[in-house]
């Protein structure tokens, strides 16, 4: 099967052969790979060139004039570069995209810091009534991108380079294995290693690849007696701890916060595996913070 | 006996703004957008508050949001609001605000304060309104000193490549911005291929001739120029 972002743009390009009503909008990456589409449907399929606040404010003007864009660069362009674009011309002015990045938190870990944006999904965390959309799998992300195109919600899919084995279409908080000792949330592509690393331990495995709206309903249902919750995200440590916290307000429980670091700014290159090890999310190091954590 | 009801007109303006200003001391910022607000409110563009949903209206994007008095008096002179708002405008009850929220105020396209935003939805609207066959206007209205945000430049580039020519970018140009524009405002759309005319921001006349003179294929920039920031 093709990666997330392939499956991504074959996908894209189906929409738009299908529904005159969707756009997609980019800021030349990915263009050439959409470039048949260009042709078939100039009016729809936009390349701004290399401009990201155009890429976001294009999107709200599409949207103004009735349009469902399709909105797609590398998440440290797309999020950091046009927050504001994000912030005004979408959420404040109440108009529906599809924001669909790749790039993750180090999927391009030779080009360094500047493509690379752990703090994405922070940022539109910040923002209200967003869906967060992280798939851990190529088929995730098509059905993903599919579910969200009707409407007008504010979307933000989250595409990488590191997938599982398997994909998970169900919705919400999915249990994956039961246990009695706590639950364990993987969040998109950190399932494979979290089950991985929780291999012989007395834990509930869940499994999500939408952390908003996150499933605290869910969460309540999975850890009845005992409320040890360990949260693996692909992204900013703790990014999603505030509804962890929430959701269990009510009861006594403790929680361990996987991500990447927020204590140093990483500046090797190297390859996934190297950062993986660095932000201590290989399954070696998830499988060590997990029996600290549930035998502590 | 027959009653007349009183349609307001231009020369009611400086009353509706003084609602909001408190006196007749008017704030340079509303008063140096009234006159081409007037002029495409009340003969440029297809829009009013019977066909606020209607697809195919005219868009107008005030994109230079602050100082919005003599919006607000127009939107009311226009139907869209009604008088009595205005004494209380900026006020926890008002749904009119120093910045215009298009969620609250009719008639208001796009919320608008942080600069540099109107112009690059309006391409955005000006491409969804041609896939969508429709031939509406879209006028966005920016201030020169606005014009310093680099984000009007990412749209100021594409627009006429684009070919986006049902697109007008109208410039109030009070002289205000900081390191100016080499060559002048007009300079800076024509290298990037808009049509672009100059006229007085006081002569009605001129702009409407400005707003509707044929541009086929091409955006439009109208440079509207008043008296020099401060200088009243």
């Amino acid at each position: 099967m093709p990666n997330m972002r392939d499956t991504f743009l074959a996908t894209a390009e189906e929409i738009v052969n299908t529904d005159q009503d969707v756009a997609i909008v980019l800021a030349d990456i990915s263009a050439a790979a959409l470039a048949e589409a260009a042709r078939r449907h100039p009016d729809r399929v936009i390349n701004v060139g290399i401009r990201e606040q155009l890429l976001v404010s294009t999107a709200a003007g599409l949207a103004l004039a009735g349009l469902r864009p399709i909105v797609h660069t590398f998440n440290a362009f797309l999020v950091e570069r046009a927050f504001e674009q994000i912030k005004l011309d979408l959420s404040h002015q109440e108009l529906g995209a599809v924001l669909v990045s790749y790039g993750a938190s180090y999927d391009m870990p030779m080009e360094g810091r500047t493509h690379q944006a752990p703090g994405d999904v922070a940022l539109i965390d910040s923002l209200p009534g967003w869906y967060v959309h992280v798939p851990g799998h190529p088929e995730e992300a098509r059905r993903l991108l599919l579910d969200s195109v009707p409407g007008d919600s504010r979307t933000y899919l989250r595409l990488s380079a590191q997938e599982n084995s398997e994909p998970h279409l169900g919705v919400g908080l999915q249990t994956i294995r039961q246990g009695t000792r706590g639950a364990v949330i993987a969040v998109g592509p950190m399932l494979d290693r979290v089950l991985e690393a929780a291999e012989g331990m007395d834990v509930t495995v869940l499994y999500t690849s939408t952390v908003r709206p996150f499933d605290a309903e869910g969460l309540r249902a999975a850890v009845p007696g005992v409320a040890d919750v360990a949260l693996v995200e692909p992204y900013l440590k703790g990014t999603s701890a505030h509804c962890v916290a929430d959701a269990l307000a009510d009861r006594p429980h403790r929680l361990l916060n996987l991500g990447t670091r927020r204590d140093a700014e990483v500046r090797i290159y190297g390859t996934l595996a190297d950062h993986d090890l660095v932000h201590g999310l290989d399954a070696g190091s998830i499988a060590l913070s997990l029996k600290e954590f549930f035998t502590g | 006996m027959t009653t007349t009801t009183h349609e307001p007109g231009y020369a009611d303006l400086p009353r509706l703004i003084s609602l909001m200003t408190g006196d007749d001391k008017h704030h340079a910022a509303a008063e140096s957008t009234v006159d081409v607000l007037w002029v495409l409110f009340d003969r440029v563009l297809d829009l009013g508050p019977e066909t606020a949903r209607r697809p195919g209206r005219d868009r107008f994007l005030l994109s230079k949001g602050h100082g919005p008095m003599a919006y607000y008096a127009v939107l009311v002179a226009k139907g869209w609001l009604d008088e009595d708002e205005l004494a209380g405008w900026s006020s926890a009850r008002s749904r009119l605000g120093h910045h215009p929220d298009r969620v609250r105020a009719p008639g208001v396209e796009i919320s608008s304060g942080s600069l540099g935003h109107g112009l690059p939805i309006a391409v955005g609207a000006a491409l969804g309104l041609r896939a969508r066959r429709f031939r509406s206007r879209i006028v966005t209205l920016v201030g020169d000193a606005e014009l310093d945000e680099g984000s009007n430049h990412e749209a100021i580039a594409v627009a006429a490549r684009l070919g986006l020519g049902t697109l007008t970018t109208v410039v109030v140009d009070n002289q205000s911005s900081t390191h100016g524009w080499p060559g002048g405002i007009a300079r800076r759309f024509e290298t990037e291929g808009w049509a672009v005319r100059t006229v007085s921001g006081r002569d009605h006349e001129a702009l409407y001739d400005a707003f509707t003179t044929p541009h086929p294929g091409r955006p439009l920039a109208v440079v509207a120029v008043v008296e020099p920031k401060g200088a009243h």
